[in-house]
């Protein structure tokens, strides 16, 4: 890269979670972008504080004392920016936030397999909760209609319906019902709408809503033909839709906004666009994906070629909707996790009581190995949800297996702050259940938002930032598709370092291997797979690839694809057990 | 490190804000003393609306069907009364459904709301108005006890509290409610069956303080109509010494259960207020500190959930924790005289 493309100007990115704000630096070393350092406080959007700002001035002060250098005047406590000649102050601010409630929201769209099917997806890849949706085949009378959306009292509605040109009458009917609840709501109380449907209805969504909608935008059609979806102008009006909100509900959003010269950005859009501009960098054949498991969300991301599948889902947040998790799965379902012998009653109560604390965390070893049983649990259901939104050509031969992935990318706080980067993978491979052969990365300090907010000032960022090693490598997982039993040999791998050197392991069906690979060297893999086994070459297919090393190496996972857990407690906590002392711990 | 507070205080000035949802009319005024249950402020709103397709039903332009349209914007209109007439030489009208009022008309259509509902609002807790919020409420102070909660079902009611709990961890069960507590707001441990709950409906009680709830009662405690308040939280935790002290040594005090839903943003969360005399005005709590030595602080996640203590040393950068995860911490010494490490994310001060 040209230094002569990298202005020299620091970046000082912030993220305001749910429970947890982070202040992060970043600069240029050697004409380069890098990540310096990060600084982090308790989230200060809830009460009693109810102003972000604090936290992030407490998160940028820790990050001060990291740094040795001064980015808040000392007197008035104010952001020092541009950097001063002293080497204070910092050049530019970039912000994303998934902190604050669920977006209450009500979609609208004609048919719902096609109209209101895709609303329904764009309001998933924000942190909304459907409360109402209205289509054609909803049989309510209008002023019913009316009333429920008066009665939920969304934050946000989501209109869309009719091809560009196409049908119109039912769509201002739609409109009618919403603009009529507007009108019924107390001003300050008024939702925002986005209207996203067919484009020559612009003037008469302007003239029905635009008095009464708390703020209107509309965007480009997310369905221009029915065969068509494209949900990204629309996202893009959404996300800025959603920070309005943000700055309507909580003190201090405006402030962090205008130190962004208006750029604050929803975390999970931000970690969206990343992901859809690396898919498309590094021309990812298979598609990237990005989980981050945070007290706000799950959220899922995942790039194909350019083509982005977002999904953020509240309800598998493991902060104050954990109590809620019940009502999307059988509490055996996360019991089936649970390395501990405790009862499904003990689990139940863990999981309204953790609800109460979102911030608190796990002190004992029995709070940890709870918090990961669910944590599995969410992150698995966040996965299959998202899965049902990848690209047709994304879609395996297997339904209930994921599809061949480049990279898999990880972060939040669950799965950052595991114990042990062992720990944080397993939950990963558990959860996701990836097959053939996947690098992982950690995003330890939650970079990846980050990095999609300071893409708009520097393009080079990104790609610089993480060519630099911020993100952990954690290894490349070999993942065995198999149709054999308990114990039979499903694959021979042989590793082959720079020195000559080689690692050989015979794994089992059953089995969790793993040969040392350090990070930084990269060495030849030869798998060769018994009884018609896919190692990722294809069923039976042997051959030997260059892979990347990690903090855990090269990681032999032959338990099968689904994971099929023993049904017997005593035996599947013992195996837990031993996959976890495989994985070191 | 910021912390948040619990409030279990003796005797504080509390001040609380009481708001109607939709614009109503303010009964309370100024200086007024009220008790918990005094009505302070009411509005009526529509729960249905009804819309009426003028232009539909007669079949003709929405312009022609405006002009048929006999009612004018906020008409009060009773049951059957007329709203539009197409004349002609076979008169054709339409009659509202339901009495109620017109809230727009135009487009061909009229919109009524119907159904009235009155919403009262009350006090809250007893004490004197200080400051009326025109068409939303009020701001009542008073000076006394002050007991948080962690979950309320949603429901306010006051009376004398009568404590049955000896100790922390007592389990309040039916056979206890007798019918000498009619009117009572009872103090108990945990409760960990339905039958508890209905038979403090059938006396009825006035209100429920528990130290813990187990979670599968949670849908019964909302269906109650008297107030839940949990102390501590879900399963059967024991009632946390502070809560417990200053609780019994009000016994056969009036008190007031505000259960309301805990709202992490708007800082509204389930409380106790015992109204206690007072010469001069005792002061407000704080709402957060930054923590330091010497404060009391209430864990509140296992191993010591709910014990009370007192944070001897913050510890210096990050502390590794039995769980293997690395945190701020501090040495907390425990009422039972073992000092113990807690992260600090875990610890709420008590004040």
């Amino acid at each position: 890269m040209p230094t002569s493309l990298v202005q020299n100007e620091s970046i000082l990115a912030i993220d305001v979670g749910a429970a947890v704000t982070r202040a992060a630096f970043f600069d240029v070393v050697e004409g380069e972008y890098r990540f310096v350092a990060a600084g982090q406080a308790p989230t200060t959007a809830e009460a009693p504080f109810k102003d972000v700002g604090i936290g992030v001035r407490e998160a940028i002060r820790n990050l001060q004392s990291i740094l040795g250098t001064t980015l808040l005047g000392p007197q008035d406590n104010n952001l020092i920016a541009p950097s001063q000649a002293d080497g204070s102050g910092v050049d530019a601010v970039v912000a994303t936030m998934s902190a604050g409630p669920s977006v209450k929201t009500v979609v609208a769209g004609l048919l719902p397999d096609v109209s209101l099917h895709s609303v329904r997806r764009l309001a998933e890849s924000t942190y909304s909760r459907v409360v109402d949706s209205l289509d054609l085949s909803d049989r309510r009378k209008p002023e019913q209609q009316l009333d429920s959306i008066v009665r939920t009292r969304p934050d946000l509605v989501i209109l869309a319906g009719g091809t560009d040109g196409g049908a119109s009458r039912s769509i201002l009917k739609m409109l009618e019902a919403v603009g009529l609840a507007c009108y019924l709501m107390p001003e300050e109380k008024r939702p925002m709408v986005l209207y996203a449907g067919n484009r020559k209805l612009a003037n008469d969504v302007q003239e029905l809503l635009g008095g009464h909608a708390g703020k209107l935008q509309i965007s480009y059609n997310i369905r221009p033909s029915l065969e068509t979806e494209d949900l990204e102008p629309a996202s893009h009006e959404l996300a800025g839709l959603v920070m309005k909100l943000r700055q309507r509900q909580i003190k201090g959003v405006d402030e962090l906004n205008l130190w962004t010269a208006g750029n604050l950005l929803p975390t999970a859009y931000a970690e969206g666009r990343m992901i859809r501009f690396l898919s498309k960098l590094y021309e990812s054949n298979r598609g990237l994906l990005s989980v981050n498991l945070g007290a706000s969300a799950a959220t899922i991301a995942a790039g194909f070629n350019g083509d982005l599948t977002l999904g953020v889902y509240p309800q598998f947040g493991l902060g104050e909707n954990l109590g809620g998790i019940l009502q999307h799965t059988e509490i055996e379902q996360i019991m089936r996790w649970m390395p501990l012998d405790i009862s499904s009653n003990s689990l139940r109560e863990y999981l309204f009581q953790k609800s109460l604390y979102p911030s608190a965390i796990p002190a004992t070893p029995e709070e940890h190995a709870i918090l990961q049983a669910v944590a599995r649990q969410a992150l698995y259901l966040a996965v299959r949800t998202a899965q049902k939104g990848f690209p047709a050509g994304a879609r395996p031969a297997q339904a209930d297996l994921m599809p061949k992935l480049d990279l898999i990318l990880a972060g939040g706080g669950a799965v950052a702050e595991s114990a042990s980067l062992g720990q944080s993978l397993l939950l990963l491979l558990d959860a996701i259940q990836p097959v053939g052969i996947t690098p992982f990365l950690l995003d330890q300090n939650n970079l990846l938002a980050l990095i999609g907010a300071a893409a708009t000032r520097h393009h080079y960022l990104p790609v610089q930032v993480i060519e630099s090693g911020a993100f952990i490598g954690m290894g490349t997982v070999v993942s065995v598709v198999a149709s054999a039993n308990v114990g039979d040999q499903v694959l021979r791998a042989k590793l082959t370092y720079e020195d000559g050197t080689e690692a050989r392991a015979d794994v089992k069906f059953g089995g969790l291997e793993i040969i040392p690979l350090p990070s930084g060297q990269t060495a030849r893999l030869t798998l060769a797979p018994l009884r018609r086994a896919d190692a990722g070459l294809g069923p039976g297919r042997s051959g030997t690839l260059t892979v990347n090393g990690g903090a855990l190496g090269i990681v032999l996972d032959a338990r099968g694809r689904p994971l099929s857990l023993p049904a017997d407690a005593v035996r599947r906590r013992e195996l837990m057990k031993r996959w976890s002392y495989a994985v070191g711990g | 490190m910021l912390a948040p507070v619990y409030h279990v205080l003796p005797l504080a000035t509390i001040t609380r804000e009481r708001k109607l949802p939709v614009a109503g009319k303010v009964s309370a005024h100024m200086n007024q003393r009220v008790s918990a249950t005094d009505v302070v402020a009411e509005a009526n709103f529509a729960r249905e609306h009804v819309l009426i397709d003028v232009a539909r039903t007669f079949n003709v332009t929405t312009r022609v069907a405006d002009r048929m349209i006999k009612v004018n914007q906020n008409d009060r209109v009773t049951q059957g009364a007329l709203v539009a007439d197409a004349g002609g030489l076979i008169p054709r009208t339409i009659r509202a459904p339901r009495a109620g009022r017109v809230m727009i008309v135009g487009g061909g259509q009229i919109l009524m709301e119907v159904g009235d509902a009155r919403i009262e609002l009350r006090a809250g807790l007893p004490g004197v108005v200080t400051q009326v919020i025109p068409e939303r409420g009020v701001v009542i102070r008073t000076a006394g006890a002050l007991i948080q909660g962690v979950w309320g079902n949603g429901r306010i009611d006051s009376g004398l509290m009568t404590s049955l709990i000896e100790k922390q961890d007592d389990l309040l069960t039916a056979d206890r409610l007798d019918v000498s507590l009619r009117g009572s707001v009872i103090l108990g441990g945990h409760v960990r069956d339905a039958d508890t709950l209905r038979a403090a409906a059938e006396l009825p009680v006035r209100g429920l303080i528990l130290s813990s709830l187990y979670s599968p009662l949670i849908q019964t405690a909302y269906q109650m109509r008297f107030p839940i308040l949990v102390l501590d939280g879900f399963g059967a935790l024991p009632m946390n010494s502070a809560a417990f002290k200053l609780l019994t040594t009000n016994n056969k005090r009036e008190a007031t259960v505000n259960a309301e839903h805990f709202d992490r943003y708007s800082g509204n969360r389930p409380e106790v207020i015992i109204p206690l005399p007072v010469s001069s005005e005792p002061a407000e709590p704080d709402d957060f500190y930054n923590f330091g030595a010497g404060q009391t602080v209430r864990m509140r996640r296992p191993p010591h959930a709910g014990m009370i203590g007192t944070i001897a040393t913050l510890r210096p950068g990050l502390t590794p924790l039995p769980s293997g995860l690395r945190a701020p911490a501090a040495d907390v010494k425990l009422e039972n005289g073992e000092t113990v490490v807690a992260p600090l994310a875990n610890l709420e001060v008590v004040g």
